[in-house]
């Protein structure tokens, strides 16, 4: 055949280079996403047991208020009421978030708009390093200074939510900082120059014009630091008590569906009803966690900039 | 009030607020140090950990981090990076690609402990490959996709389209341009989030004590062969990690001096997040340097 | 440089599957290991037994783990390890066919109820005990100690320790629900921390930091639970599914024999079952063991 003919028909070199490098990047994707659905189908097929297998009804196990799966209640039927849990995890999760997104906005405006310099040699490592620090080392100084401290000032025996927000705002701080300078840093230079020429001060500039632009970013910045304290075991668990109580007040003690379910799975037999309650407790951190996801695709669907 | 004012005010603000992040981390830096440092010493990293009488060191605990370590992102790292990749430029905005990143999120939010059931259910007892290093880094493998995979992607999405349309004038293919291209350029960024997993990794606990697991036995650092069972690089031995021994000192150990080391594997702990940050900050502008030929 | 991502990609993946089977190859090289799982509180006897084990029958490797009773007995049940540890009798766990397990005791351990320092109270009565755990008395004043507000801590939902305290402690009535923490480690920490606060935990926890307290005059000591004197003990039981063979035969025997018996486990703080001058059984029927046989 004809050498040109044949180069015109067959792929070209870069062609398939490209074609090589698509299944590459699919195959990653596929198998992150395989992963996702081999953990939702364990943990389902195991939390979904209690109500099939053992015969809890869905309404008693949301909205029981007493959690004791070993024992049967006055009618017969499990102690499997999820309500202190769910609502313990809610008020961590909400109120750390709440003390930490402006913190977490605050520095990284100041890393990235007011003092870069600054920003990349001392806080960036700062931030990098507060990560670093394992959840165990927080636990602890959770439980020898914050404890004590939230004790003398607030009363009580120091142990409740309110440690537990202290514990976890430090913790999810680093993560919801950085995301956030990734997502300062992505705004294209001319929005800022525009912005700067149309007369505005820096402030101006950085809360009509930056922020606005930043919003779907920093949103995805406090999920995903959400997400984190809605999912750490060990340093809430030390100081926030584990009583499986409705929480009546912040200096209470109470407990999160994380903590329940690590202190008790090394206890409970795979199989049994104790055991599948906790896995339902995992169900909900995964559903849960899918919920926050949706509501804040949708804030950021209707924040961006159009 | 006039502009300039509230300019100043919050100026001073945001000044205040960084100061006081600085301010926190100092604060737990100085006191994690002042607790630990006095503990540690040459003999307490390089001996072996005792389990009930005191002197214990934290040696083979400290080389099991690296390695897990090393071997969890030697896993995640590749397969990250193909994800963070394919979501930044394959990806076409519908809802495949919605449910994709949502699950990429989700993976994130699981609390570690279910990871390590999963692990332990699936790694340890379904495949048998018992407690092992393996186990872990498979598990730790999990827990780390997510995050690394974000960060790669925020770190491609911020160079600039114009870097890709250069690419492309020249008639590269679009898998050229973003391994010759943009990747380079965003070395700087992936390497950050690359030593931010790699803080996660080191410090976690919870999902390691059941694949990894809580024993960290005897280690013969003459023999590198990775088959033998004894070997330091055998990656189906058991391997208590640095994280996972300070959280069984406290919470089982009955060692005399069980508070004096976790002060000690603490601050050791942090030194070598500290270690490896400035390490990877220096090598990361060197390798900039030289992927770039920029000087 | 252009291959960059690829080669890294491929080079990444090879490196692990080498790693994979220069791993399974060890697997099936060294078969002379065994796997243990279970109870936290067991595993630092088991492990200092295993390590012991290790050196003196070279190339033997008893791998312990903890994870918990509740992990141990299912494992061992599903025949996933050699031996499953466990605090309670596998009859009292929920979910366990304790018919197939066989039960190898291979300690005692007792539990003493443990306060702050500055409660000053030094005993109590059992009647005292279930009210101020039922949460019928909330101040020490009330027991002739301080004036300080009880605080409780209970270690998690079926942990061996909780169980056998509320069996033995507390006459089967369980306790009020409260603060609760899943090791004795951090027990310990808070109730030497938390003013008016009690708890309870193993006799070999116990140090400077809390004080144990006297039930009805009787003292935690080892002599008391050898006697039966004090109640609050329990078996540190190992299990087998099935009778135990080979090397997890001569490990359990090495776990009973003097040697361990005598020098390990009671520098660990546990009561060789050697020393035991009574049996008790699941349902709790008390044997004397006739001594000098």
């Amino acid at each position: 055949m004809d050498p040109i003919r044949e180069s015109l028909l067959k792929k070209s070199k870069a062609s398939k280079l490209e074609m090589r490098g698509k299944i590459i990047t699919y195959f990653c994707i596929g198998l992150i996403v395989a992963i996702v659905l081999a953990i939702f189908y364990f943990v389902a097929s195991k939390g979904l047991a209690t109500f099939f297998t053992d015969k809890v009804s869905i309404k008693d196990f949301l909205l029981g208020k007493s959690w004791n799966p070993g024992t049967l209640d006055k009618s017969g039927k499990p102690e499997v009421g999820a309500l202190p849990m769910i609502s313990g995890s809610f008020f961590v999760t909400f109120l750390s978030a709440l003390i930490a997104t402006p913190f977490a906005i605050g520095t990284a405006i100041f890393m990235v708009e007011i003092s870069p310099n600054k920003g990349s040699r001392i806080l960036q490592p700062v931030t990098e390093l507060l990560v670093g620090i394992p959840s165990v080392v927080y636990g602890f100084i959770g439980l020898s200074v914050v404890v004590p401290f939230v004790r003398s000032i607030f009363g009580g025996t120091g142990f409740g939510i309110l440690s537990g927000t202290f514990v976890l705002f430090v913790m999810i701080l680093p993560t919801v900082t950085s995301m956030t300078v990734d997502t300062l840093k992505s705004v294209p230079r001319y929005y800022r120059e525009a912005s700067l020429a149309l007369g505005a001060t820096r402030w101006q500039t950085i809360y009509k014009v930056i922020l606005r632009a930043a919003t779907p970013g920093i949103m995805t910045a406090v999920v995903f630091g959400m997400a984190r304290a809605f999912g750490e075991a060990l340093a809430v668990q030390m100081v926030i008590g584990n009583a499986s109580l409705m929480p009546s007040s912040l200096i209470t003690p109470s407990s999160t569906l994380t903590s329940i379910l690590t202190m008790g799975i090394g206890n409970t037999v795979m199989g049994s009803l104790e055991n599948n309650a906790l896995w339902s407790l995992a169900l909900i951190l995964l559903l849960m966690s899918l919920f926050f996801n949706m509501v804040v695709r949708v804030i950021g669907k209707r924040g961006a900039l159009k | 009030m006039n502009p300039k004012k509230a300019d100043k005010i919050a100026t001073s603000i945001l000044y205040g607020i960084a100061g006081f992040v600085v301010l926190v981390l100092a604060a737990l830096l100085g006191y994690i140090l002042v607790r630990g440092l006095p503990h540690v010493s040459w003999q307490f990293l390089t001996t072996p950990a005792k389990s009930f009488s005191s002197g214990g060191g934290v040696g083979i605990q400290l080389f099991n981090s690296f390695y897990l370590l090393l071997l969890t992102l030697l896993i995640s790292f590749p397969i990250s990076l193909g994800a963070g990749i394919w979501l930044s430029e394959y990806a076409k905005n519908n809802w495949v690609t919605t449910v994709i990143r949502t699950s990429v999120e989700i993976l994130s939010s699981l609390p570690s402990v279910v990871v390590g059931l999963f692990g332990f259910l699936i790694f340890v007892v379904q495949f048998n490959f018992g407690f092992s290093i393996l186990s872990g880094a498979l598990a730790l493998t999990f827990f780390n996709l997510p995050l690394l995979t974000r960060s790669i992607e925020e770190s491609l999405r911020a160079i600039p389209y114009s870097q890709r349309e250069a690419g492309f004038s020249l008639g590269l293919s679009r898998w050229e341009t973003v391994t010759r291209v943009v990747v380079p350029d965003a070395v700087p960024g992936i390497l950050t989030g690359v030593i931010l997993s790699a803080g996660r990794i080191f410090g976690e606990a919870a999902a390691l004590i059941y694949t990894a697991g809580q024993s960290a036995p005897a280690l013969d650092f003459t023999n590198w062969n990775p088959a033998n069972i004894a070997s330091p690089l055998n990656p189906m031995r058991p391997a208590e990690t640095l994280a996972v021994h300070i959280w069984k000192i406290n919470s089982e150990g009955i060692m005399p001096d069980a508070s004096a080391v976790s002060a000690g594997a603490s601050a050791v702990l942090i030194i070598a997040v500290l270690l490896f940050n400035f390490l990877a900050r220096f090598g990361g502008k060197a390798l900039y340097r030289k992927i770039t030929s920029s000087k | 440089m252009m291959r960059k991502g690829p080669l890294v990609l491929v080079g990444g993946i090879l490196t692990v599957m080498l790693l994979v089977l220069s791993g399974c190859e060890t697997q099936s090289s060294s078969g002379k290991s065994i796997t243990i799982v279970g109870s936290t509180a067991l595993q630092p006897l088991v492990e200092a037994a295993g390590e012991q084990y290790g050196t003196e029958n070279v190339g033997v490797f008893v791998n312990v783990q903890g994870g918990g009773s509740g992990t141990g007995l299912s494992q061992v049940q599903e025949k996933a390890v050699s031996i499953g540890n466990s605090d309670v009798f596998a009859e009292e766990k929920k979910g366990i066919d304790a018919s197939k397990l066989v039960d190898h005791q291979v300690g005692v351990v007792g539990i003493t109820p443990v306060v702050n320092k500055d409660v000053g109270v030094k005993n109590v009565s059992k009647k005292q005990l279930i009210a101020i755990f039922t949460g019928k008395l909330t101040n020490w004043k009330q027991l002739g100690g301080e004036d300080l507000p009880i605080v409780l801590l209970n270690r998690a939902t079926g942990s061996g320790t909780r169980l056998t305290f509320e069996k033995w402690g507390l006459d089967g009535q369980q306790s009020k629900d409260a603060q609760e923490q899943d090791s004795t480690g951090m027990v310990r920490q808070i109730v030497g921390s938390t003013p008016g606060a009690i708890s309870y935990m193993a006799f070999s926890y116990v140090d400077k930091t809390v004080d144990s307290l006297s039930v009805d005059n009787v003292k935690p000591t080892e002599s008391n639970v050898a006697s039966n004197k004090w109640k609050i003990w329990s078996y540190e039981h190992m299990y087998t599914n099935g009778a135990p063979t080979g090397l997890t035969k001569q490990f359990l025997d090495y776990m009973t024999s003097d040697k361990i018996q005598k020098q390990v486990v009671s520098k660990l703080g546990y009561i060789p079952t050697t020393q035991m001058e009574v049996k008790r059984s699941v349902d709790g029927k008390i044997i004397a063991i006739k001594k000098g046989m």
